[in-house]
């Protein structure tokens, strides 16, 4: 046996021998829960009520596995689990910290949300070509892409939950939905390859993937050009995916065009995988070069902001306004991430977290206005208040949450950002976030008015019925909007650590190196 | 030789973008084909590209000889490829679907999902 020949001191070396604790399974534990039900969904694919049976259930105990993954991660610190035993930054090691465990228990709420906005949104002929199945392993690619500590498992990941997104897109194969979906899939097939390209060049420089191990590495080489085109590399990446300015056309060009859990999904998941890769890179990863970049990214956010706002303000479909406030989030997140420093990366994550649940909640929303208006247009959409008082409750706390209105979730984020500008003394920024805000309630104020208020354009108003598939995400949602808001404390202070975590990734290094002094440090 | 590879990696960066800069489905899917395949190339020269030097390490030593090229680059690119292959399949069912559905490739005229004369919101009740 070749095995039996290497003595055990090389062994020790090279491999993790100890057996793993089983707190460190629960790192791996949701995208391989993910997967596994994504394949035991596609098998019974035939069945679609049995698919929901299933898939409900599964998202259920995902979101519990994801609450004890954070909570393991508020005690411990940052987790380590290898693949295959081998030691970083040899075997693929996922890391997950605060900042991955909070962006990842967040995504699954709003997956579990999804799920049973489904059972009435896609009926049982769509379920048949796969929705469940392309939720779960879109799930699975989302958590994998907040867990994983390796650079390249991230482009793996994010492939995964593009192909999985692809396949959501295009259900019902709609004609205005293919001209969307070709359009989005293009696009974000070539961001990803973009990303695949800093990849390489990046493995080029340090001869590692490991992202901890380059962490520790970066410093070292200190501004050098190679790394300062790196960044601006890795920086058009995920601002393709997050949506950012120049390169945001592809979400309002496709987001209203699949089934509305679709893009609610899309809305609250998707675009937060961009905004998480640039934290984890420009913030954790390449500090300098963050630093260095930070006013391009604050230009950035405040273009993508203004260009949301005023792009919000011109739709007449419900739909796309909801696609241009979703553009608007992503440059508030950018620019807590232009800021740097604790309370403004605080505050972008904060304001990440509120946007996955709010943007998801705000496009169910406007499904059951849709179905109860028979109309998406702000020209025929009226008397939704009369048809539906419940609705019109649910839709005003969204609508005060997404503007940034206390007391729900969007206020806090939006708070300790103005805050951190104008102690930085960018009062620029400041200034755009709260015009974009101010656009943002005039927009969907708008919407409010004529869609709710207005009389009735044609016919008689008769009272609607929400379905329970309906209530049950929405009213959850809100009222998770709502709790956030009125007691921000526990959020709060989990997303000031998981800031600080960031910018001083000493305990993330330490997890993934334990025997060697992070930072400074001789590493493999 | 990485000098010459690093050039070709270029030519095939320049063809691919101007081929995804048309208006046409087709040729931007040709183009996204060939930046799939220079991104590939790409990954195989940043692991050196050197001859008849195998990746194993030999009895006494504990490291690779130097002129050996990395073998992990190549995993990477066996990933890659695997992937761009299949997204590349999917954009072209896509793409013909859409064809069929849409009767064009030319994406002046796809507006379906954005059309050019929507409506402004309007201002009042």
């Amino acid at each position: 046996m070749a095995a039996n020949s290497i003595p055990l001191e090389a062994l020790e070396k090279s491999m993790v021998l100890a057996p793993v604790p089983a707190a460190h399974w629960l790192v791996i534990a949701p995208p391989v829960w993910c997967l596994l039900l994504g394949a035991i969904l596609i098998m019974v694919r035939k069945r679609p009520g049995l698919q929901a049976w299933l898939a409900i259930p599964a998202l259920a105990a995902l979101v519990l596995i994801d609450a004890a993954l954070l909570f393991a991660v508020t005690r411990e610190g940052p987790v380590t689990m290898v693949m295959g035993r081998w030691l970083p930054p040899f075997g693929i090691a996922f890391t997950v910290d605060l900042t991955g465990a909070l962006f990842n228990l967040t995504g699954g709420i709003a997956a579990l949300a999804g799920g049973i906005a489904a059972l009435g949104d896609i009926d049982r002929t769509k379920r048949a070509y796969g929705f469940y199945p392309f939720l779960l392993l879109m799930v699975g690619g989302v958590s994998g892409a907040f867990l994983t500590g390796d650079i390249f498992n991230l482009y793996v990941w994010f492939e995964v939950l593009l192909i999985s997104s692809f396949g959501l897109i295009i259900l019902g194969s709609e004609r205005a939905q293919l001209d969307g979906a070709t359009k989005y899939a293009i696009l974000n097939l070539i961001g990803t390859t973009l990303f695949l390209i800093a990849v390489g060049i990046l493995y080029a420089v340090f001869g590692t993937l490991n992202m901890a191990d380059i962490a520790a590495k970066a410093p070292k080489l200190g501004e050098i050009p190679p790394l300062m085109t790196l960044g601006l590399i890795f920086i058009a990446a995920f601002s393709m995916k997050a949506a950012a300015f120049p390169v945001n056309f592809w979400l309002p060009a496709s987001y209203h065009t699949p089934r509305i859990v679709v893009a609610g999904l899309f809305a609250g998941l998707l675009t937060k995988v961009g905004v998480y890769a640039l934290l984890r890179v420009m913030v954790m990863i390449f500090p300098q070069e963050g630093n260095a970049y930070s006013l391009l990214i604050g230009v950035v956010a405040i273009l993508t902001m203004l260009t949301g706002a005023l792009g919000a303000l011109a739709q007449s479909d419900l739909r796309r306004m909801l696609g241009y406030i979703v553009i608007t989030g992503i440059g508030i997140i950018l620019s807590g991430v232009a800021l740097g420093g604790q309370t403004a990366i605080a505050g972008a994550l904060f304001y990440a977290m509120h946007s996955m649940i709010v943007m998801l909640a705000l496009y169910l929303m406007a499904g059951v206005a849709g179905r109860m208006g028979g109309s998406f247009s702000l020209h025929d959409l009226s008397g939704l208040y009369a048809r539906s008082p419940l609705l019109a409750a649910i839709t005003l706390a969204l609508f005060f949450s997404v503007s940034g209105l206390p007391p729900f979730s969007g206020f806090w984020p939006k708070a300790m950002l103005v805050k951190a500008t104008f102690d930085f003394g960018a009062w620029w920024q400041g200034g755009v976030i709260l015009v974009s805000g101010l656009l943002t309630t005039i927009a969907v104020m708008r919407a409010f008015a004529l869609g709710w208020w207005r009389m009735p354009v044609s016919g008689t108003v008769e009272p609607a019925r929400i379905e329970a598939s309906e209530a049950v995400p929405l009213v959850g949602l809100t009222l998770l909007s709502l709790g956030i808001g009125l007691y921000p404390e526990p959020l709060l202070a989990l997303a000031q650590t998981a800031a600080a975590g960031l910018l001083e990734p000493t305990a993330y290094l330490h997890s993934v190196f334990p025997g060697l002094s992070p930072l400074g440090g001789p590493l493999p | 030789m990485e000098g010459f590879m690093s050039v070709i990696v270029g030519i095939f960066f320049a063809v691919a973008i101007y081929l995804m800069l048309s208006q046409y489905i087709i040729r931007i899917l040709l183009g996204v084909a060939i930046l799939g395949n220079a991104v590939n190339l790409l990954l195989f020269v940043a692991g050196r590209v050197t001859r008849e030097v195998p990746p194993i390490i030999g009895k006494g030593a504990d490291a690779l000889p130097a002129s050996a090229a990395n073998p992990l680059p190549q995993a990477l690119i066996l990933t890659a490829i695997v992937i761009s292959f299949s997204f590349f399949a999917f954009l072209l069912v896509l793409a013909y679907r859409a064809y069929q559905t849409l009767k064009t490739d030319d994406t002046h005229q796809m507006r379906l999902a954005e059309p050019e004369d929507a409506a402004e919101p309007p201002l009042g009740y």
